[in-house]
């Protein structure tokens, strides 16, 4: 039987730019395409990677332009086509401001109190 | 009966954080109870393995390079495979090739290998736990 793995990832925009997507969920889609039953948890400032209508282009330096900026929305909408949950915490969304309006489709909603059940229904859970 | 397996996920680059030694400890104590240890070195810490690391002197201390003896992760990891095979179980270190490929820093310590997510996802499934350890 397949292990089913919940990735939590609490720290967003961290070396973005230079990768030009986020390493963890790039590390759960290459684990999906290889097989892996695995969900995403975002927390902290990770949350804000749910938020609609972010553009990360323009960077550049001298004359030499970034020219694949990160795309981290299109990333995990990407993982839910595949059939990747991703989920959020509610609270840290409102926490920060953040409304449901202005967010993803398809991004699943927990609240902190409903954390434990969700991370009793995976074999691991992989805190990034 | 084959030994149980563990996969470590590491992070952290040499020298940013106690997290490296760390993780190394936990190797160390994984291996000395018996445990095959995987360890898929991800990010910045393929930088762990890097064969090029090289020793220095210390004026601080007033010590020249052989007498600061100052730690190269290299060598612990290389100590951490010589233990492993003292201790009859398996070290397994995978670097992560395009974060190896990327950092410039592709030449390892023998015994080291290159891989991928495919590789991490095989070492899971061959082990009874995985821990990641993450970076800050």
């Amino acid at each position: 039987m397949t292990k089913r793995i919940l990735q939590i990832l609490t720290r967003g925009y961290r070396g973005t730019l230079e990768e030009q997507d986020d390493q963890v969920l790039w590390l759960t889609h290459m684990l999906h395409n290889n097989g892996a039953d695995t969900d995403v948890l975002l927390r902290g400032t990770a949350s804000n990677y749910v938020v609609r209508g972010q553009d990360a282009s323009g960077l550049y330096f001298g004359d030499r332009a970034q020219t694949q900026p990160p795309d981290i929305a299109n990333e995990i909408r990407a993982l839910i086509r595949k059939g990747v949950h991703v989920f959020v915490v509610g609270e840290e969304l409102r926490a920060r401001g953040i409304r449901r309006n202005e967010t993803l489709e398809d991004v699943s909603y927990v609240a902190l109190a409903e954390l434990p059940a969700l991370l009793r229904g995976y074999d691991q859970v992989w805190q990034w | 009966m084959p030994p149980k397996c563990l996969t470590f996920v590491l992070n952290d680059p040499p020298y940013e954080s106690a997290r490296s030694t760390t993780a190394l400890r936990l190797l160390d104590a994984a291996i000395r109870r018996g445990y095959d240890v995987n360890v898929f070195a991800y990010e910045g810490a393929v930088g762990l393995a890097c064969a090029s690391q090289m020793q220095h002197a210390n004026p601080i201390h007033g010590r020249d390079a052989a007498s600061e003896d100052h730690p190269n992760p290299k060598d612990w990891i290389a100590a951490l495979q010589v233990l492993a095979r003292q201790c009859s179980v398996r070290l397994d270190w995978l670097n992560c090739g395009q974060c190896s490929d990327e950092r410039g820093v592709a030449e390892a310590i023998p015994g080291v290998r290159r891989g991928s997510p495919a590789d991490l996802w095989a070492f899971v499934r061959a082990s009874v736990n995985t821990l990641v350890i993450p970076t800050s």
